[in-house]
């Protein structure tokens, strides 16, 4: 008896069990028959003995071989005893590599399944180690600083005007642009308003106040975050990748000094300038509209500057650019540091750089602005 | 030199990653003078052994001696006295990309001795000429070959005269002439020297040319199976591991 179930196989009884014809092609590119409703009728024989008739069988590839594994496996469970020794010998061959070595017990990860509570734990517990580090890196970055200043701290000068170099003129191109066009935004946004009431000249107070207090330092550091924060990250985590901080550490360098310092310092005595330039531009920006659009010509325009804007505002901002460089660089080198041992981490250290230093960037604003509200500058 | 003590001594060091143990209970010994191997098949936590022994990774249990002092009870500075007295050679040669060869050999010496610049100049021409890489002082690690980069690595490692010398799995990547040349250099290193040198490798050609002791780790007991000479091990071992191992059978 003999029942054609699909073309590519037949299953045969015979007396002591059953027979599996396999005919046709068996290749990823030909149709493959679903194995369930084969398996749920071989099962529901509970036949003693399953054999194999190859004599039809074309061509085939992976796409048997996993058919015949998977098949293989559930008669063993079924305790159902399968006679390869009909089978193509290449075929046996790979069967007995496919079960030489069992499955390792618990290779198979169980992270899938997590409950929701679970998930949140492990995230809260991820961020409080996130934290102990970057307060750690804090504290090993201050004993440095301490080296530093009793001349101890091991780095290369060479290193330090290299990143100067990097930091400073090499940005000042991208400074420029969005400088100019956030102080024309500020102008342009102002200009409506003021026009109103009649107060152009105002303008000028508008712009040199954000640009100087606010917008000046903070644009500065934003573009820094991403342009230089972002590459620290992704050279010290390379470096991780390629064991060259290891092998500063097995020479008793600690990377600290020789990698961090030289790029905080540099970011340090940049930013305060980069930002008194782009505060510079923001206000030549904002001339520029107030000029063309609201009939106010240069020289009224930064006389009113000069006379409604005290140099402590300029003074804040630069202030804030120093500290944002700091904030910059701690977060940028921390999350190179960080870094996995593999280029997907890489590219995870930059990006978590950029968003960690523009937290820390808005944070220290907030927190600098109501701490000048209190003393009243 | 302190004949009596060994110059490396292990005890009951226990590996950790997290909560997963990657070996425990590891005991063992490493003499002046010695090439010492450590071997086992892929994944059993040689390199991680080998950084525990360099200082790198803190034992979660157990204390690394190194010349009677244990380098986790040290000071800090003290530590950084002992590890900048080794020479670590890693896979990938692990060379300063942002620095010439020449930067890269100069560094510790500009950290560690009371050598002039014009001096330092000829120590970086020698040690590069020890390792057939003369003349490659400007070259950045991008430009030469890995190899090349791996025996400038070694250039480096050299760079002090160091007490021990480490190697992680020296022959991989190289041909087996090259592979053949290193084991060479190595044991005129520890002859002329009389540097220790201690191996992480499962290259059995060089871990039978080279080595006068080892220790055999297996990824399943988590421990050492065998230890002793390679060769020793070769003709004693009743193991079937080690022996499929130090006979590539299966």
């Amino acid at each position: 008896m003999s029942a054609k179930i699909s073309e590519k196989y037949q299953i045969e009884l015979l007396s002591d069990g059953l027979n599996l014809q396999l005919s046709g092609d068996w290749r990823f590119q030909s149709d493959i028959p679903d194995l369930d409703s084969l398996l749920r009728q071989i099962l529901d024989a509970h036949p003693q003995k399953l054999s194999f008739d190859c004599q039809q069988l074309g061509r085939w590839d992976s796409g048997l071989m996993t058919f015949l594994v998977k098949l293989i496996r559930s008669c063993k469970d079924h305790n159902i005893s399968v006679d390869q020794g009909t089978l193509p010998t290449g075929i046996q061959k790979l069967l007995q590599l496919a079960f030489a070595v069992p499955e390792r017990k618990g290779a198979h990860r169980a992270i899938l399944g997590q409950p929701v509570l679970a998930k949140i734990g492990n995230v809260t517990i991820e961020m409080h180690r996130n934290w102990s580090d970057l307060l750690a890196f804090v504290g090993e970055l201050f004993f440095g600083f301490l080296n530093f200043l009793r001349g101890r701290a091991r780095f290369r000068y060479s290193d330090l005007f290299f990143q100067i170099e990097m930091a400073g003129p090499s940005a000042l191109l991208i400074i420029t642009l969005i400088s100019v066009l956030i102080g024309m935004i500020l102008a342009f946004v102002g200009a409506v308003q003021l026009r109103m009431f009649g107060a152009e000249i105002f303008i000028a107070n508008l712009v040199g106040l954000g640009m100087a207090r606010e917008m000046g330092a903070m644009m500065t550091a934003i573009i820094m975050a991403g342009r230089t924060g972002a590459a620290y990250a992704a050279q010290l985590g390379t470096m991780q990748v390629n064991e060259e901080i290891d092998a500063l550490k097995t020479m008793g360098i600690s990377p600290i000094e020789f990698l961090v310092f030289p790029r905080l310092l540099a970011l340090c005595l940049t930013m305060p300038l980069l930002c008194i330039y782009a505060d510079f531009m923001g206000i030549i920006g904002g001339a520029i509209v107030s000029a063309t659009m609201l009939d106010i010509s240069f020289f009224q325009y930064f006389q009113q500057i000069q006379g409604f804007v005290p140099l402590r505002h300029f003074g804040i901002g630069i202030f804030k650019a120093g500290v944002f460089g700091v904030l910059v660089a701690t977060a940028g080198c921390f999350r190179g540091l960080q870094c996995g041992r593999s280029a997907s981490a890489v590219g995870f250290a930059a990006t978590s750089a950029v968003v960690t230093s523009i937290v820390l960037i808005i944070v220290a604003d907030a927190v600098i602005t109501v701490l000048c509200q209190l003393i009243g500058i | 030199m302190m004949a009596d003590t060994p110059h490396l001594n292990i005890c009951n060091l226990t590996m950790t990653y997290g909560d997963v143990i990657i070996q425990k209970n590891l005991n063992f010994t490493v003499n002046y003078g010695e090439v010492f191997i450590i071997m086992g098949g892929s994944g059993c936590g040689k390199s991680t052994l080998l950084r525990h022994l360099v200082g790198l990774m803190e034992p979660s249990n157990g204390d690394v001696f190194v010349g009677g002092v244990n380098l986790w009870q040290a000071s800090t500075e003290e530590r950084n006295q002992i590890i900048s007295r080794n020479g670590v050679l890693y896979q990938g040669g692990a060379l300063w990309s942002s620095m010439t060869l020449a930067e890269n050999i100069a560094l510790p010496l500009n950290e560690y001795s009371n050598l002039n610049q014009k001096q330092v100049q000829e120590v970086i021409s020698y040690k590069l000429s020890l390792v057939g890489l003369a003349g490659f002082e400007d070259y950045y690690p991008s430009e030469i070959s890995g190899g090349m980069r791996k025996r400038a690595g070694l250039a480096r490692a050299m760079a002090l005269d160091p007490e021990i010398l480490f190697f992680d799995e020296p022959s991989a990547g190289l041909d087996p002439v090259s592979s053949r040349l290193l084991d060479d250099l190595i044991l005129e290193l520890r002859d002329s020297l009389g540097a220790t040198v201690v191996i992480v490798s499962h290259e059995l050609a060089s871990i039978f040319a080279v080595g006068d002791n080892s220790i055999f780790l297996d990824p399943d007991e988590k421990t050492i199976i065998a230890s002793g000479s390679p060769k020793k091990l070769l003709e004693t071992s009743d193991d079937p591991r080690v022996k499929q191992f130090l006979t590539r059978t299966i």
